[in-house]
């Protein structure tokens, strides 16, 4: 457990050094992506199903991402894209990929659909905390105004 | 381009200082764009950058190929197309040209001092030097294997795997301009080092090997902001970056399926 968060956190801290992101936000990119893994090992060592767990961890990253684009004032996709990498279902796809060069198309077309629902989830998760977010603010600054 | 001559009467300064906020907008919008920034973001700056400067009504039209943009005044309606021809990951500039929107929404910057900051950020570079990079895409390889449950025998040659590929894709990017050649060459390299260091007994699993490598390559942040710009509403910019993802990933799976099919 030690050594996978270590990892996931020096994974995600790498992918922001190559998407280049600015000096002083490399250690929150690899605490996102660090937290995100965190949540999705959890539920995946639960035996829950990798979907929902993606869609899980994916908007936690999200909502960390946006607490620290308040505190930080950098754009948010700057934490996103470094929290979202380990969830990436980058081995599902080479599994996939694998398959058809064998192939081996039934499997290869499951594990081709299960990458897009995968992606698909960490997408949905990240509008939900999207959305969550506008409608924190909505009704803050309703509450202001009073 | 943004002449320093003042113009001569009212109509004429208003016209150009229009202009002027045009190419603001737009050189920001480009910035964004070619920094790989989601589309619907890139309108939202360029749009809030008018209304800071006091254009009354402002239109943006983005997609990952090109900007429109038109600022509506009493004269007639001035706009203007660019092409996006290279799209990259670059947060930094993406970051820099946040802060400065946010000042010229404080008031700091005049249009003309935006307009030379913007020219700076567009000329500078911010990226990291090389080698860091590189070590950056080994590690992060490595750690993948880790978090993908390998075994710690495959580490090593997962990071030497992973530098190899993405050092080769750095390089051969500079002289080829297909995205697809390069990915598909770099992947080559990457599962012909797999294989190769796990039949000189150097690492044991080469699926293991071969998944944390290309993850430097893997289009995963194109797949995942392709569906939120489809459900942003934003279609074809969501379907033209699908179809970028799609062939990247194609580009990888087919480079480690050629080796794959020529060693199994």
């Amino acid at each position: 457990m030690f050594f996978q968060l270590l990892m996931s956190f020096a994974a995600s801290s790498g992918f922001g050094i190559m998407f280049n992101v600015p000096k002083n936000s490399i250690i929150q990119c690899g605490f996102t992506g660090m937290i995100g893994w965190l949540i999705y090992i959890s539920f995946v060592g639960q035996k829950v199903d990798a979907v929902p767990a993606s869609f899980i961890a994916s908007f936690f990253v999200a909502l960390i991402s946006h607490i620290f684009a308040k505190w930080y004032k950098t754009p948010v996709i700057v934490f996103i894209v470094g929290g979202i990498i380990p969830l990436v279902p980058g081995g599902l796809a080479y599994d996939a990929m694998r398959h058809f060069v064998i192939n081996d198309y039934y499997t290869a077309i499951q594990l081709a659909a299960k990458v897009l629902l995968v992606a698909g989830a960490i997408a949905i998760g990240i509008v939900f905390s999207e959305v969550f977010n506008q409608i924190y603010k909505r009704i803050r600054m309703a509450k202001i105004r009073q | 381009m943004i002449s320093d001559r003042s113009g001569e009467g009212m109509t004429k300064s208003m016209t150009m200082q229009e202009i002027e906020i045009r190419e603001v907008c737009l050189l920001a919008g480009k910035i964004m764009l070619e920094s790989g920034a989601e589309t619907y973001r890139v309108e939202d700056t360029m749009v809030r950058i008018a209304t800071s400067y006091g254009v009354e009504s402002a239109e943006s039209y983005v997609t990952p190929t090109a900007i429109i943009f038109t600022i509506e005044g009493e004269h007639p309606t001035k706009t203007k197309m660019i092409r996006i021809m290279n799209r990259g990951t670059d947060l930094n500039k993406i970051a820099m040209v946040n802060n400065i929107s946010r000042e010229i929404h404080s008031g700091k910057w005049s249009v003309r001092e935006a307009y030379q900051l913007l020219k700076e950020i567009e000329k500078s570079n911010v990226s990291y030097p090389i080698w860091i990079q590189i070590l950056a895409a080994t590690i992060a390889s490595a750690c993948f294997v880790i978090m993908f449950n390998g075994r710690w025998d495959d580490f090593l040659p997962a990071f030497f795997a992973g530098g190899i590929g993405y050092s080769w894709f750095l390089y051969i990017d500079r002289f080829v301009h297909i995205r697809f050649f390069s990915e598909f060459s770099a992947s080559l390299f990457i599962a012909l080092s797999a294989v190769g260091f796990v039949y000189f007994g150097f690492g044991v699993e080469i699926d293991k090997i071969v998944i944390g490598s290309v993850m430097p390559l893997v289009p995963g942040l194109l797949i995942t902001n392709a569906i939120r710009d489809l459900m942003a509403g934003h279609l074809v910019s969501g379907l033209t970056k699908g179809a970028e993802a799609v062939l990247t990933a194609f580009a990888i799976g087919s480079g480690v399926a050629v080796i794959l099919v020529l060693f199994s």
